[in-house]
């Protein structure tokens, strides 16, 4: 049924363009009904994307290849997780993943931040519309994922690298996150727009903006190890424009969620805290161009490509409308605070700050370099791994060392006998774990040194910092030690959440040092019997089977791994052959060791006719530490997440939200 | 098929016209309720911020990242400014809940 997902698609374009006039009009003549009435268009506009979205997974799932994307990106033989998942393989079905997003956070955000302030929020309404208005222009005029054509025996399949479990979850969390930033944008416009640049667009998105962040957080370490798993090259990121294209804006968020501490505690930076929201949803859009418009490829393939143009087009009306508006309530933005020392807790946020906006606009350069390039002087300059190491060291490594030096100093101003007392235990535990790893060997690599010792810095201090606190909770309370440590979590989750993902952010900072860092590889052409040595492993090749799945040949070699003289596991990489796709792919077979964190992995690169095969093993140390990295993150963040009645009691009471009578509802 | 899909289409229209109309149906009061001045809104989070930076002073002096020197020093300052916000807010206009109609 194209022409209903068609129908769908206009009737949400109708009401998308309906919440912006109507949200408009209404929020400026200050007239309820009409506000109300946008707001629940775009509710409506999500059922509306819904319904298309099902259409769209019933054509998928049936291979109704009648749908020109369902033929374009399935095959009848492709299992069926991977079919429903083409839902946001291809460019048309990514952007109605977009729009489906976007108009159910928006639905989320109305309804339940209705009471945040009716000012604020019938002027987030018409922001929120306009991005809604755009992206369902471009499903229903540029890129329509209900094309038909005359149905095919069967589809040209899905890229095989997208044939992951991965592929099920990356994309998807990915978009959480890139689409959760209009959320806080849109709050900060409406601030603007009202003219009501109190704390409340900030209390109103802070959880929008610490989800967004989580989910655009989480899709990329799932990206990480679906790289790692299934490119099949033995790392994890590689500084591509599509990987950097989600860590922009996460960086943004990051340096917003901690300056917008800043603006609740001191009431400063509230012109940069605008700033950063405007940087994170403008890169989370370019986020989706770059991935999307072909721009990558070729400045060729942009200029000919359908959506291109209006992306770059609504990027740029997106930053040059949200700056002018800043620039015209500037002198509503002014600080009456300023910042007492320059050793304060408020001032390692903004050193904090300056670097994360640093590092995310030396990956812009790298990122946008060889486009310009291409643009000005015909040829493209690749930006390639070096330059991004380089600032990746040169801003993460002080980005580290903050985050344990922050939490320890106080608001306003720290005198030096207090920095001396507070430090000193960090600091020689940290020196000590410096010191051990030289003997051990770590020397070998500078930046893999330092990364080791501040992480032991800022664990350090994230254990003094709950061990003090339960300590303090215990004289006050004289509750037992796990009470006064559960207890002080829940009265300030925010505080103790932060430092559970400081501790995911240690534990990936050990994981991309070591193996980064410390990694060994050794290839070789082996025939059966033979064996190669890497470290104390022992790899034995045995031989090469083919057996056939649902929709590809799998040819796999055997190896035995031996350590210490036992055999400790058989190993199997090798490649997929993909007939339908007219593909092939790398499988490669990791051993992963629990108790050091490290990883044996294993590459085919080809198997000869003669039965010998080219392969290549890496030991990766302490790359599992990433993916712990992972879920303490999540832990973290859902700790942050989490509903504090005391906090929610005394915003209702600041904002005069306790004896109002209950909101009519429409 | 063809037409179940443009009858479904048309429900779903329909369905999202009256779902968009339904606000001019009721009859509540179609001006926006005024909100607490800005000012006041100000003097409230200029009170709260007071209180919140002498209660995060009194858990750094308690968990030792300020000294008893630090803390003498410090704390004289937050307390000033929680009371000025505290009188501030005093002289201001009445509590926006208590004032505002609805």
């Amino acid at each position: 049924m194209p022409e209903l997902g068609r129908a769908a698609l206009v009737v949400c374009f109708g009401l998308a363009l309906y919440a912006v006039v109507a949200g408009f009009w209404g929020a400026h003549t200050r007239r309820r009904r009409l506000s109300r009435s946008a707001q629940n268009a775009l509710v409506a506009a999500f059922a509306s994307t819904l319904v298309a979205s099902v259409v769209l997974l019933v054509a998928l799932a049936r291979s109704d290849f009648a749908f020109s994307y369902v033929a374009q990106h399935t095959s009848r033989e492709l299992p069926m997780p991977y079919k429903l998942a083409s839902f946001y393989g291809g460019q048309e079905g990514s952007l109605l993943l977009w729009l489906l997003v976007l108009t159910g956070y928006s639905t989320a955000a109305v309804l339940l931040d209705r009471k945040a302030g009716r000012e604020l929020v019938v002027w987030v309404v018409p922001v929120l519309g306009v991005v809604a208005t755009f992206f369902s222009m471009l499903v229903v005029f540029v890129a329509s994922p209900f094309h038909t054509q005359l149905a095919n025996v069967d589809g040209a399949g899905l890229n095989s690298s997208l044939q992951s479990p991965y592929f099920q979850i990356h994309p998807p969390m990915l978009y959480l996150g890139y689409v959760g930033l209009t959320v806080p944008f849109a709050f900060a416009m409406g601030a603007l727009l009202s003219g009501r640049t109190d704390e409340r667009w900030i209390v109103a998105t802070r959880r929008w903006t610490l989800a967004a962040w989580m989910f655009l957080g989480v899709g990329q370490l799932l990206g990480a190890k679906w790289a790692y798993e299934e490119v099949g090259w033995g790392g994890y990121y590689a500084w591509d424009p599509v990987e950097n294209a989600a860590l922009m804006p996460w960086l943004a968020a990051t340096a917003f969620l901690h300056s917008v501490m800043v603006q609740e505690k001191k009431g400063m930076l509230k012109v940069w805290n605008m700033l950063l929201v405007m940087l994170a949803f403008s890169l989370s859009l370019f986020g989706t161009f770059l991935t999307r418009s072909g721009v990558l490829n070729s400045i060729h393939s942009f200029t000919e490509s359908s959506i291109g143009p209006w992306f770059l087009g609504f990027i740029c009306f997106v930053v040059a409308a949200s700056l002018a508006l800043l620039f015209y309530r500037l002198p509503m933005l002014r600080a009456k605070t300023k910042l007492e020392s320059l050793v304060s807790r408020e001032a390692t946020f903004l050193y904090n700050n300056l670097l994360l906006v640093a590092l995310c606009l030396t990956i812009l350069w790298g990122v946008t370099f060889p486009i310009l390039s291409e643009a000005v002087r015909g040829e493209a300059v690749t930006v390639g791994r070096p330059y991004y190491n380089f600032f990746f060291r040169s801003f993460g490594l002080p980005l580290l060392l903050l985050m344990g030096i922050g939490p320890l100093i106080a608001w306003r101003r720290a005198s030096l006998s207090s920095l001396k007392r507070i430090f000193f235990g960090p600091t020689v535990f940290a020196l000590a774990v410096g010191i051990l790893l030289i003997a051990l060997g770590a020397g070998s690599s500078l930046p893999g040194l330092i990364a080791y010792t501040f992480s032991a810095f800022v664990a350090a201090t994230i254990v003094l910092e709950f061990a003090r606190g339960t300590a303090a909770r215990r004289t006050l309370s004289g509750d037992s030690v796990p009470r006064a440590f559960t207890s002080l979590i829940a009265r300030n989750r925010r505080r103790y959440g932060g430092y559970v993902v400081h501790a995911a952010i240690v534990l990936l900072a050990i994981g991309i040092a070591g193996s980064s860092a410390y990694n060994t590889s050794r290839s070789a052409r082996l025939g059966p019997g033979q064996s190669l040595k890497l470290r104390d492993y022992t790899l034995v090749y045995r031989g090469v089977t083919n057996t056939r799945s649902a929709n590809a040949i799998e040819e796999r070699a055997t190896i035995d791994v031996y350590r210490g003289g036992s055999r400790i596991a058989v190993m199997h990489p090798g490649k997929n052959d993909y007939p339908v796709e007219q593909q092939v792919s790398n499988e490669v077979a990791i051993r992963s060791d629990w108790l050091t964190g490290e990883d044996l992995f294993l590459i085919t690169e080809q198997v000869n006719g003669n039965g010998t095969i080219d392969f290549k093993a890496i030991i990766n140390p302490l790359v599992n530490m990433i993916w712990l990295a992972g879920l303490v993150f999540v832990l973290g963040s859902v700790i942050t997440l989490w509903p504090d009645a005391r906090e929610e009691q005394r915003l209702a009471i600041r904002y005069g939200r306790l004896a109002r009578a209950p909101e009519p509802q429409a | 098929m063809l037409t179940a899909a443009l009858v479904i289409g048309a429900l779903l229209a329909v369905a999202a016209v009256w779902f968009v109309a339904r606000p001019f149906l009721g009859r509540e009061p179609d001006v926006l309720p005024a909100e607490p001045p800005p000012e006041r809104l100000a003097l409230e989070e200029e009170r709260d911020r007071a209180l919140a930076a002498l209660k995060d002073l009194e858990f750094d002096h308690r968990t030792g990242k300020i000294s008893d020197d630090d803390y003498r020093g410090l704390v004289g300052d937050l307390r000033r400014d929680a009371a000025e916000a505290l009188k501030a807010l005093d002289r201001g206009t009445p509590r926006a809940d208590a004032r505002v109609p609805d």
